[in-house]
């Protein structure tokens, strides 16, 4: 800790509200994130001597590369750690330390000032290439920054570093700050912005971290007052008393129950339910099996491409791939096929100029500007399903038309895959649900991306948040809409005609029940989410959740839907979640 | 001053992965000053073979041409084993 957090430490009670998106309840002092580092004045004078102020640019810049490198070691992914890498470099570069050593000894400059000057003279001249190099921009200002931070002694711009458990509050969190994030010592996440589905949220779930977003007000909390978190019902509470001591020590009993899952999802009157796991890497999908997924429902490919200047070959996809497979064997995994654009661009592949990229050429519509590549990934993925034992299906996301759906299944079919399907994500996908399913054999319903487009809202909007939630009612018709479809092609076909659902909601314990109540087949989450989503479901039977997901899209807004579905399920609060 | 002629082989030219590998091969040598520089530019202009920011800051694209200076003891083979690493495609391992 240091002084700033512990100086003006509030005793006083505060009350503060948002909304719950990873369950659990803990508390711990706050500590913020660390603000941008302001940049030093223009012409801001050396004082004293120079040869001095250059040992100390020295010394702070080999610092950062050596904290840097560190952290690569730590990395959970090997693309953060390179990244950091590659960071890291650049903070000890010797071209970099000369010119702002020379700005020290010619024009006078501070170490801080001189420092600033020459990172920012590399990263215009990146800016001005463009491209590829035009991002590596950022790169040079984060090093810009840190190096900055650590010659005024402050904390780096980022995630604080600290010995003793801590809940991290921030007005948002991004990738880049969070790969390196230590679930041991970050014990809850509490952001004043962002929605249900922002980054932070997803990132709490797979860690299994309580978080809270939207919460009004916490930047605004002394940093070191210990605050109480409630990550499934929102509530923050600074200062905390006995009820609030009582709820976490009543969460870790409730928590013990809920660390395992016995690989069958089924609700109270038997009827099955099976619960599948949402993977990007060959590491998700070894914990997954460890966690008893009954399979996968949704396996990530972007792993194999982001990162990357040009396409990976079809052998070293066909390796990446049955490496999952191989932690499946015998079980289903649903396979979807590169989904880049938007938040998750490709220099080979999408175009980042576009004016809205969250409707734009994204998902399976890269096949119409750059084709091939959808085709090569198929290949691919049929090679390892025939190297492996499992069940391997497939699905294209971002499809709108019935007719893209079985131009889908033609391209997988010619290469030998059986079972194909697609995501529902688009408001035109479920309603043309039945017209789809005459052509493929199953549809996954993505509910980030069924949310945002259905209620018109960006998804990475924190003012938003109650639009984008997955229990507005509108969403769940959409859902129902999608289910009822499929019954209709089931029937005219005599084949069975699966709705999955591999979106975040799924993983939440009464939305999972509503979900099944409106006539979903399987459901498909964090592998964390598993044990809590299958003791829920276990409580309740076909008729209930009928009942309950009637409540659900009758409501007048999702807040409505999610406090009248909460209220009649009572082991959600037995439970804690 | 001996100087060697390498033609950049990967294919998105020498950016961050590539130029950082290439930078760390050049920080070996410390007893020598290697120098980089785009073909056609004055010797004059070369820049410190050991920087990744004055690599990237090179814009060497696939197929361009750089040379390579230094002198010294030894100069020679250093020269040859940094063209060998300009001249193979990074991106590819």
């Amino acid at each position: 800790m240091t002084d700033n957090d512990v100086m003006g430490a509030a005793q006083q009670r505060v009350e503060l509200r948002g909304v719950g998106v990873s369950p659990g309840r803990v508390i711990a002092p706050v500590v913020h994130m660390a603000l941008a580092v302001s940049e030093p004045p223009e012409g801001d004078p050396l004082t004293g001597d120079a040869e001095a102020a250059i040992d100390r640019l020295k010394a702070a810049a080999l610092a950062v590369k050596a904290e840097l490198k560190e952290r690569a070691a730590r990395a959970r992914s090997e693309s953060a750690a390179e990244v950091l890498k590659a960071t890291s470099l650049m903070a000890g570069d010797k071209a970099l330390i000369k010119n702002a050593g020379k700005l020290v000894t010619d024009q006078q400059l501070s170490p801080e000032r001189a420092l600033w000057q020459a990172a920012t003279a590399y990263a215009d001249q990146m800016r001005a290439m463009g491209g590829y190099m035009a991002e590596r921009a950022a790169d040079i200002e984060d090093v810009r920054a840190r190096v900055v931070a650590q010659l005024r002694g402050e904390d780096a711009p980022g995630v604080p570093q600290r010995k003793e458990p801590f809940v991290l509050a921030a007005e948002d969190l991004a990738p880049a700050d969070t790969a390196v994030l230590d679930p041991d010592v970050v014990v809850a996440l509490v952001t004043a912005s962002g929605g249900p589905q922002s980054h932070t949220a997803i990132l709490a779930r797979n860690l299994g971290l309580p978080a809270a977003v939207a919460v009004e007000g916490i930047l605004e909390i002394p940093a070191g007052t210990p605050v109480f978190v409630d990550g499934a019902e929102g509530g923050v509470v600074a200062a905390p008393g006995d009820q609030e001591r009582e709820a976490v020590t009543a969460w870790q009993r409730a928590a013990a129950q809920l660390a395992s899952f016995d690989g069958r999802g089924a609700l109270a009157d038997g009827t099955e339910v099976p619960l599948l796991a949402n993977v990007g890497t060959g590491d998700d999908a070894r914990a997954a099996a460890e966690a008893g997924a009954q399979g996968v429902g949704l396996l990530r490919t972007e792993f194999c491409f982001l990162g990357r200047d040009s396409e990976p070959t079809v052998a070293e996809q066909t390796q990446a791939y049955a490496e999952i497979f191989a932690a499946f064997e015998g079980k289903k995994v649903v396979v979807r096929t590169l989904d880049a654009g938007a938040d998750k661009p490709l220099p080979f592949l999408t175009d980042t100029t576009e004016p809205n990229p969250a409707l734009g050429v994204r998902g399976y519509r890269t096949d119409w500007t750059t084709p091939g590549v959808l085709q090569r990934q198929l290949e691919a993925i049929a090679a390892a399903a025939r190297e492996t034992g499992a069940h391997v299906w497939v699905m294209a996301p971002m499809i709108a038309t019935a007719d893209e759906a079985a131009r889908f299944h033609e391209l997988a079919s010619a290469e030998g895959l059986e079972v194909t399907g697609v995501m529902v994500e688009t408001p035109a996908a479920a309603i043309t649900a039945e017209q789809i399913l005459e052509r493929v054999d199953f549809v996954s319903l993505g509910t980030n991306d069924l949310t945002q487009y259905t209620m018109a809202a960006d998804r990475m909007l924190g003012a938003l948040a109650e639009l984008n939630s997955p229990w507005q009612p509108a969403v769940l018709r959409m859902i129902e809409r999608t289910a009822a479809g499929a019954r209709t092609a089931s029937s005219a076909s005599g084949a069975p005609k699966n709705v999955g659902v591999c979106g975040e909601a799924a993983a939440d314990p009464a939305l999972a029940v509503v979900l099944v109540g409106l006539g979903v087949d399987t459901l498909s989450m964090s592998a964390r989410s598993l044990a809590a989503v299958a003791a829920v479901l276990a409580r309740v039977d076909t008729a209930q959740a009928e009942r309950l997901a009637a409540l659900a899209v009758s409501a007048t807004s999702a807040r409505e839907a999610k406090e009248a579905v909460r209220a009649q399920l009572p082991v959600l609060h037995e439970l804690g979640l | 001053m001996s100087e060697r002629i390498a033609t950049v082989a990967s294919r998105v030219g020498l950016h961050a992965r590539p130029a950082a590998i290439f930078a760390e091969a050049a920080g070996e040598y410390e007893n020598l000053e290697i120098t980089i520089r785009a073909e056609g530019e004055d010797a004059e202009e070369g820049m410190d073979a050991s920087s990744v920011l004055s690599l990237m800051s090179l814009g060497a694209a696939h197929g361009d041409k750089v040379v390579l200076a230094a002198d010294g003891d030894g100069a020679e083979e250093a020269l040859e084993h940094l063209a060998s690493i300009i001249e193979t495609d990074l991106d590819a391992e």
